[in-house]
């Protein structure tokens, strides 16, 4: 067992874990912030989908060893980042959610596309969340929330 | 007079002896491997770049492969605009600093696709043949204007490279397949085929 100074949502944390303990687990586990879902474990459905220092990851395939000083941002903290609670409004206006599992690893993709591309094209959109799995088959109204949030964001 | 004459004729001679055996030995040490020895030592570097754990990523088209059999890459995972992945599926995305071989991605500095300029297979996946990847590689409009030089640093150096020679275990915990050549003999026929001046085979 190591010990990991991780910064999530803003906040330091310490926690013990095996090296190779997918940060996945160190969230749900130590930190317990169940919002980031495992999915397949293999990165293949990106429900574990978490920002590191802004990027879209999957942070079942990510051991906590190479986190480094990268900040970890969740599901948890997009209701106070400006594009994700406007992505969050999105998916509420457009009522998204079928069962809701996927959805905090869409979210999270969704905002990491908006953060870079204020305008996504469907074709950016499809390559972009081609990625996060959803077995409900919300997509059409995924790629409309995630318009609309481009809307708003202006 | 007569003796510091035949003294200082002595020195000069013994001077010119010293530079000029300097010399030869210098060149027996690098004596530039012949075009065809260059040729033979290509065909090692050429073993290397279309390995799988290589040629996976000097793709034709718009996906990197992944595995021995160069299947197309899981995920949905595209090339994008600098051949990064896109916005909310970059290579980093999955691949981090190093190989997670608790969880079978690998991983090192900069994982990325190389240029379409670099591509070493068609748009069939089919690998293309040792003269025109030479041609491609030694092509400085295609290879990043690297010369021999630079080119041969870039297999001693380059992260990505140096990953190709300990590509770390897959998810069922086994060895990924390593190319055919260690690092350091990869390096050397490099190195050769530099030295003869980058010859490339006939096609």
């Amino acid at each position: 067992m190591e010990t990991y100074k991780l910064t999530v949502n803003g906040q330091q944390k310490e926690v013990s874990a095996d090296p190779g303990t997918p940060l996945l687990w160190v969230l749900r586990e130590e930190l317990k912030m169940t919002g980031t879902k495992y999915g397949c474990g293999i990165a293949a459905c990106g429900a574990c989908t978490v920002h590191l220092a802004g990027v879209a990851t999957r942070s079942c395939v990510v051991p906590v060893s190479l986190v480094g000083n990268r900040s970890v941002d969740t599901i948890e903290a997009m209701a106070n980042d400006p594009v994700g609670r406007m992505v969050q409004n999105a998916w509420v206006d457009q009522d998204v959610v079928q069962c809701g599992y996927c959805q905090s690893g869409q979210i999270m993709s969704a905002v990491a596309l908006l953060k870079s591309i204020r305008k996504p094209t469907d074709k950016d959109i499809e390559e972009s969340m081609g990625g996060n799995l959803c077995r409900c088959g919300t997509y059409v109204r995924i790629r409309a929330a995630i318009k609309a949030a481009a809307g708003e964001l202006g | 007079m007569p003796s510091i004459r035949i003294g200082l004729l002595i020195i000069v001679l013994i001077a010119i002896s010293s530079v000029e055996g300097t010399g030869s030995r210098h060149l027996t040490a690098t004596a530039r491997p012949s075009s065809s020895e260059g040729v033979a030592a290509w065909q090692q570097v050429y073993t290397v770049l279309t390995h799988p754990r290589c040629i996976n990523c000097h793709t034709a088209g718009n996906y990197p492969q992944q595995g021995d059999d160069r299947h197309r890459h899981l995920f949905n995972v595209v090339r994008g605009p600098a051949g990064e992945g896109v916005p909310a599926l970059q290579c980093v995305t999955c691949h981090q600093s190093a190989n997670a071989d608790t969880t079978g991605v690998p991983g090192a500095h900069g994982w990325h696709l190389a240029p379409l300029s670099m591509r070493w297979q068609d748009t069939n996946d089919r690998i293309l043949s040792s003269p025109t990847v030479c041609n491609a590689v030694s092509d400085r409009s295609k290879n990043g204007d690297r010369d021999g030089a630079a080119l041969l640093k870039h297999n001693e150096e380059e992260p990505l490279v140096l990953w190709a020679f300990n590509p770390g275990r897959r998810a069922d915990g086994s060895l990924r397949t390593p190319p055919p050549i260690t690092h350091d003999q990869f390096v050397a026929a490099t190195r050769r085929w530099v030295e003869a001046g980058m010859p490339c085979p006939q096609q």
